[in-house]
């Protein structure tokens, strides 16, 4: 069963590296969202310090959305999928594995990132750490919920705005206890309960979501 | 011996609210080649793909070695080879490449082969090339490639669902498939397979889905 995982995760990383141009776009897109606010809006540092934790978080959140669509677009496209669904081997572990590769590849270096540009944003400096942390608990999350809608429209033309329109409601409580964890940090209050809450939608999601996900490729590949 | 691997009763499937087929029922024992045959859109693939378990939507029965593929897909999926109409390979990656993701998700297969499955399908020089760069038909061959990566002592009791096998390949390549099918089934595998090119193999059962 592991030997499988691994073979997927190993295989998908690959291809990312592969297509370093599909990796780089959320990344881009994060940067330039956070770059872009203060001219759009105040270069003000007081101002913006007190934006920085919603803008930092929003503007991940999105772009972990921008790749969802063809998280398993490719492979359905040239077969693999249905190849994958009829290995012997798990499904849920693949669906697992998937969604890893996913947050691998987009959350954690949205997260490594995130620092530098908290610093533009002039995020008080003690923020900087639970900034990083929550978006090293809720990001995976994002991958997890993300892939279930991913997989339900990979068989639709225009699904891009299926996954939105599915997503963003789940992904609401992620962001409202990452940013405000984030928030209470610059303004010295404790975030403990936050992070535990984030913790706990990520356990969940990684036992429960690849079921989902399995269940939904099968779907899509049965139709 | 041969034992009774596939068993079909009353199979209906409409799609698009029109009927493939219905009441189709066969059997398929270990050591056999059914050919399915009928004109294009007369349900040859859809066929292939519920014996995979791929599609649902159908009523009857299908049972692969006494078990209900829509209770348990896993004793057949441990058995199973599929090559359907798609590439099947992932064309940033190498023909090795896939073929290594294939032993470690298909257990079935063995990684010790892929040498020797890219020897047999002509391709031993393009191992470590991009499928990017290959034609049509090398990419075909590296999918086709699989069934050279199946251990002879797994021949027993296990099936090949090949759909169009023949498409894009060459001559010498049809030649090499057909051979590799014989000694597959000659060595208690069984075949189920679309073409609509006249196999040398004898000993083909025909199941004409126009009638």
């Amino acid at each position: 069963m592991l030997r499988a995982f691994w073979a997927e995760l190993k295989r998908d990383l690959l291809l990312s590296f592969r297509r370093r141009g599909d990796l780089l776009n959320p990344l881009l897109f994060f940067v330039m969202v956070v770059t872009l606010f203060p001219l759009g809006v105040s270069p003000a540092a007081d101002f913006l310090a007190k934006l920085a934790p919603g803008v930092l978080w929003v503007s991940a959140l999105l772009a972990a959305l921008l790749s969802l669509d063809s998280l398993f677009k490719s492979d359905y496209e040239d077969g693999t999928l249905e190849q994958s669904l009829l290995s012997s081997e798990s499904n849920y572990m693949m669906a697992m594995a998937r969604a890893l590769a996913h947050w691998l590849t987009t959350g954690l270096p949205l997260a490594l990132l995130a620092p530098l540009l908290a610093l533009m944003l002039f995020l008080p400096s003690e923020a900087v750490p639970v900034l990083v942390l929550t978006l090293l608990l809720g990001t995976p999350t994002l991958s997890f919920v993300g892939a279930i809608a991913s997989a339900l429209t990979v068989g639709l033309n225009k699904g891009g705005v299926l996954i939105s329109l599915l997503v963003i409601p789940l992904y609401i409580p992620v962001l409202i206890f990452g940013a405000s964890a984030v928030q209470n940090a610059t303004l010295g209050l404790p975030v403990s309960a936050h992070l535990a809450i984030l913790g706990a939608m990520l356990i969940m999601s990684v036992v429960l979501a690849p079921f989902a996900i399995a269940a939904s490729l099968r779907m899509s590949v049965s139709s | 011996m041969t034992a009774l691997l596939l068993e079909i009763k009353d199979l209906f499937c409409e799609r698009d609210d029109r009927t493939l087929f219905e009441n189709l029922s066969f059997k398929l024992f270990s050591g056999s080649v059914l050919q399915v045959k009928g004109k294009n859109g007369s349900g040859k693939t859809s066929l292939l793909r519920i014996l995979c378990g791929l599609y649902q939507g159908y009523e009857g029965q299908v049972k692969f070695f006494g078990h209900d593929l829509a209770d348990d897909r896993e004793c057949l999926h441990q058995s199973l080879t599929f090559i359907g109409h798609k590439v099947s390979v992932k064309q940033a990656l190498t023909a090795r490449e896939n073929l290594s993701w294939y032993a470690n998700i298909q257990p079935q297969l063995d990684a010790n082969l892929i040498h020797s499955a890219l020897v047999a399908v002509g391709l031993d020089d393009y191992a470590d090339v991009l499928c990017q760069n290959m034609s049509a038909g090398q990419k075909r061959r590296v999918n086709l490639a699989r069934l050279f990566m199946l251990p002879d002592a797994n021949f027993e009791h296990s099936l090949w669902v090949l759909d169009e096998p023949f498409t894009a390949i060459d001559v010498e390549g049809v030649a090499k498939l057909e051979q590799r099918i014989l000694y597959y089934v000659e060595n208690g595998g069984s075949v189920v397979l679309t073409t609509h090119q006249t196999l040398r193999i004898k000993t083909v059962e025909l199941l004409n889905l126009d009638n």
